[in-house]
């Protein structure tokens, strides 16, 4: 048994190495390696679903989201210093800003246990909302001079010039602050909410990004992100892109023998637990909502560092460009067809999907473009005129309907998670 | 003569101004929402399971009736209505149809295999994917106008100024207010509707006092579909027709549903409203409705050009603030009683 598997998984990767090795002579180097420095980046966002899916079985429909927060957060770090915003009178702005949320903060918080010192909970409750909301206009009314001097003198705040790599670090932990909040609310009620909560935030966060001119320069976009490594006008496509996928081959090696650790230890066991039946495991005495949210955390750890990596690949930061289908819903595809519960399913499905993704859309224009060809020909229809952005729409259909054939027909996914039997 | 006195005390301009911008467009958009987290609620209550494709559904009625609407433009001059209104009836049975192939085909086979929750809810995702890319493949992703001709705008005059509402928002608020009460008899008086309270109440305890769980199930999804293809029709004639409201839609909704307590149907259209409200009510310039006291103010206090809670590009905020709010306080919804 654990041989055919082993079997299977050898034989599945040498059939992907060779798909890749195809699309090298096929579409030249610097298109490849794009390619595979992309799914790179994804599969450590597969990783860290993986962790959430396949090992807490807590289901993150909001991936988009946590991404957008981390590359955020990796940009805020690691984008050149921008004088102007620093000279002008804005960071002062900014820090009394910071100093009424802080005092307001300090103050509903305090009110909402007024209710420990005799003060009936009623009373303790309106004043906590009247405090809240007295803050949130007040910062709000502090907020809106800085952030208008700050986009007529000088765009936006910039970054603090600080190393790509701790960018993506403070991404990640942006990401995982994030979720440590949604988990606090939704875990331990009804799984459906863990879903509605983190698609929610998924795009609350894009409108935010997308809003806040004064942070992310909004639509304008940010561009060029550094890079970790020499960039292309530096050194060349095919170098630079080389360079930037051994840093993220190097990243997947570690986050996956660290998760293979943790699997085996007393700690993943315990969360397989959990996963298979919560309620044997609270019997046993663990903690559930409390490793869960350990979990939900520790994932989207990963998820943001993953996703900052795949920002700063792109160069440029665009708070529209983050959508639901290719930043959720692919990265799930990724881990339910590589086999949830599998790290290096994971990892496959990461390759497998994006390899799949990127040629679907030379793929799909072509067939439309045949299709329509066809079409005029024989019945004389004329094909509309956005005939191109049509045809990449079928890719979203092709996605539901896998989704859905996968849960059907193998919902252990191509790498079925290996059961460990202990005797 | 005391009445006029009054009268011309009262801001009525200002007062007018709340009712168009507030009144009216809460009960709308509430409306809106009551009509699509209805049918969600239902089918999540019987179910077992929040079907996530419940706001593409809605999209997708309203193209079927969009479609209907381009065969036969002229159909709605014998009646006197707009014509996307009279074929509401077809779009409405055509969507319940789908509905129930889209259960056929893809939730019955998972939820034989006695899967989690949350299985079948990745389905929905599925599902809404497939929905969402067939749409914006036959229609683009270009906004379209649901009227044929002008639409019929109502003014209704209140001192000196004008209460302005349009003929689609009328008969959305008319709609709405039948399709309530005619539910409202459905699930008490008649047998297939108990039979549905029954199974919503406990799924198991039905199955043994042998009510039909697939007819159940069958009746659910054709409420669910045609209210949710009422609903985005209507709202598509009040605005327009867009393609990718899919979540913008969902998440109110969600929201509504978990405010009225999941599986119950009041619950959800009194959760609508709420959110409807909340959600204009969040959006609104509430320095207009403060200048009139500017008179009687201290000098000291300045009042601000504009004063709203929530900018409008954060509008999907206010419903997850709602369902973050009801989660943390009461996770089985504002309503006592036994919920899901």
């Amino acid at each position: 048994m654990k041989a055919t598997m082993e079997l299977r998984t050898a034989s599945l990767f040498v059939f992907l190495a060779g798909v890749v090795a195809l699309i090298f002579i096929w579409q030249g180097n610097a298109y490849a390696l794009r390619m595979l420095a992309e799914a790179g980046c994804l599969a450590i966002v597969a990783l860290g679903l993986n962790v959430q899916w396949g090992y807490a079985g807590l289901f993150n429909a909001g991936i988009m989201g946590f991404i957008a927060i981390a590359a955020f957060g990796s940009m805020l770090v690691s984008y050149p210093v921008n004088p102007v915003f620093w000279q002008s009178e804005a960071p002062g702005l900014l820090l009394r800003m910071g100093v009424v949320v802080l005092i307001g903060g300090a103050v509903t918080v305090l009110l909402s246990r007024i209710h420990r010192y005799g003060v009936p909970r009623r009373i303790r409750t309106l004043l906590t909302v009247i405090a809240a909301l007295a803050t949130y206009m007040m910062a709000q009314n502090a907020l809106t001079p800085a952030a208008g001097i700050i986009e007529q003198n000088s765009g936006f705040i910039g970054g603090f010039g600080l190393p790509v790599g701790l960018g993506w670090l403070v991404g990640g932990v942006f990401a995982a602050v994030l979720a440590w909040f949604i988990g606090r609310i939704t875990l331990g009620l009804r799984s459906d909410y863990l879903a509605i909560a983190t698609l929610g935030i998924a795009e609350i966060v894009k409108a935010f990004l997308k809003n806040a001119d004064w942070l992310t320069r909004g639509t304008l976009t940010v561009s060029p992100l550094p890079w970790p490594v020499p960039t292309a006008s530096e050194v060349g496509f095919v170098a630079a892109r080389s360079a930037y996928l051994s840093i993220t081959a190097v990243l997947i090696v570690i986050i996956y023998l660290l998760l293979q650790r943790g699997w085996a230890s007393p700690w993943g066991r315990m969360m397989r637990a959990i996963r298979d039946n919560e309620l044997a495991a609270e019997a046993v005495g663990k903690n559930v909502n409390r490793r869960l949210l350990e979990m939900f955390v520790i994932g989207n750890f990963i998820v943001g560092v993953g996703g900052a990596a795949l920002i700063t690949f792109g160069g440029i930061f665009d708070p529209s460009g983050f959508l639901p289908i290719n930043h959720t819903f692919l990265v799930l595809i990724m881990v339910v067809l590589g086999g949830s519960g599998n790290n290096l399913g994971s990892i496959f499905g990461a390759l497998l999907v994006y390899v799949i993704w990127t040629m679907s859309e030379p793929a799909a224009l072509i067939l439309f473009s045949h299709g329509a060809g066809w079409l005029r020909d024989v019945f004389g229809i004329a094909p509309p005129d956005d005939l191109a952005t049509r045809a990449l729409q079928m890719r979203v259909f092709v996605i539901g309907l896998t989704i859905i054939l996968v849960l059907r027909f193998a919902p252990k996914g191509l790498l079925p998670e290996k059961i460990v039997k202990y005797e | 003569m005391e009445n006029i006195g009054l009268l011309s005390a009262l801001p009525i301009n200002e007062l007018v101004f709340f009712i168009n911008k507030v009144v009216i467009a809460g009960l709308i958009i509430g409306s809106i929402y009551a009509l699509g987290a209805v049918g969600m609620t239902l089918a999540w209550g019987i179910l077992r399971f929040a079907n996530f494709a419940h706001g593409d559904l809605m999209t997708l009625g309203a193209f079927i009736a969009f479609m209907l609407t381009m065969a036969m433009p002229g159909l709605g001059a014998y009646v006197g209505l707009p014509t996307a209104f009279v074929v509401l009836p077809i779009a409405m049975a055509v969507t319940a149809f789908v509905t129930i192939f889209i259960d056929r085909t893809f939730y019955v086979p998972v939820r034989k295999t006695n899967p989690k929750p949350i299985t079948l809810v990745i389905a929905s995702f599925g599902v809404m994917l497939m929905l969402q890319g067939l749409i914006r493949l036959f229609f683009g992703t270009a906004p379209r106008q649901m009227y044929v001709g002008p639409k019929e705008i109502y003014r209704i005059p209140l001192a000196g100024r004008d209460i302005v509402i349009t003929e689609p928002q009328v008969l959305l608020i008319v709609f709405t207010a039948v399709a309530i009460v005619a539910l409202h008899l459905f699930l008490t008086r008649s047998r297939t509707g108990k039979a549905m309270r029954a199974m919503s109440d406990n799924a198991d305890l039905a199955r043994i006092s042998g009510i039909g769980t697939a007819h159940v199930v069958r009746v659910t999804w054709i409420i669910a579909g045609s209210l949710a293809a009422a609903g985005g029709t209507l709202l598509a004639m009040d605005v327009s027709l867009k393609p990718d409201l899919s979540f913008n839609l969902l998440l109110p909704i969600v929201a509504a549903i978990i405010v009225g307590g999941i599986g119950q149907p009041y619950g959800a259209i009194v959760g609508g409203l709420i959110v409807g409200f909340t959600e204009t009510l969040a959006v609104f310039n509430w320095a207009i409705l403060l200048r009139p006291l500017k008179p009687h103010m201290p000098d000291w206090l300045e009042l601000p050009a504009s004063l709203t809670f929530v900018p409008t590009e954060y509008k999907i905020v206010v419903p997850f603030v709602i369902l973050v709010a009801v989660l943390i306080w009461r996770p089985n919804g504002i309503f006592r009683g036994r919920v899901l």
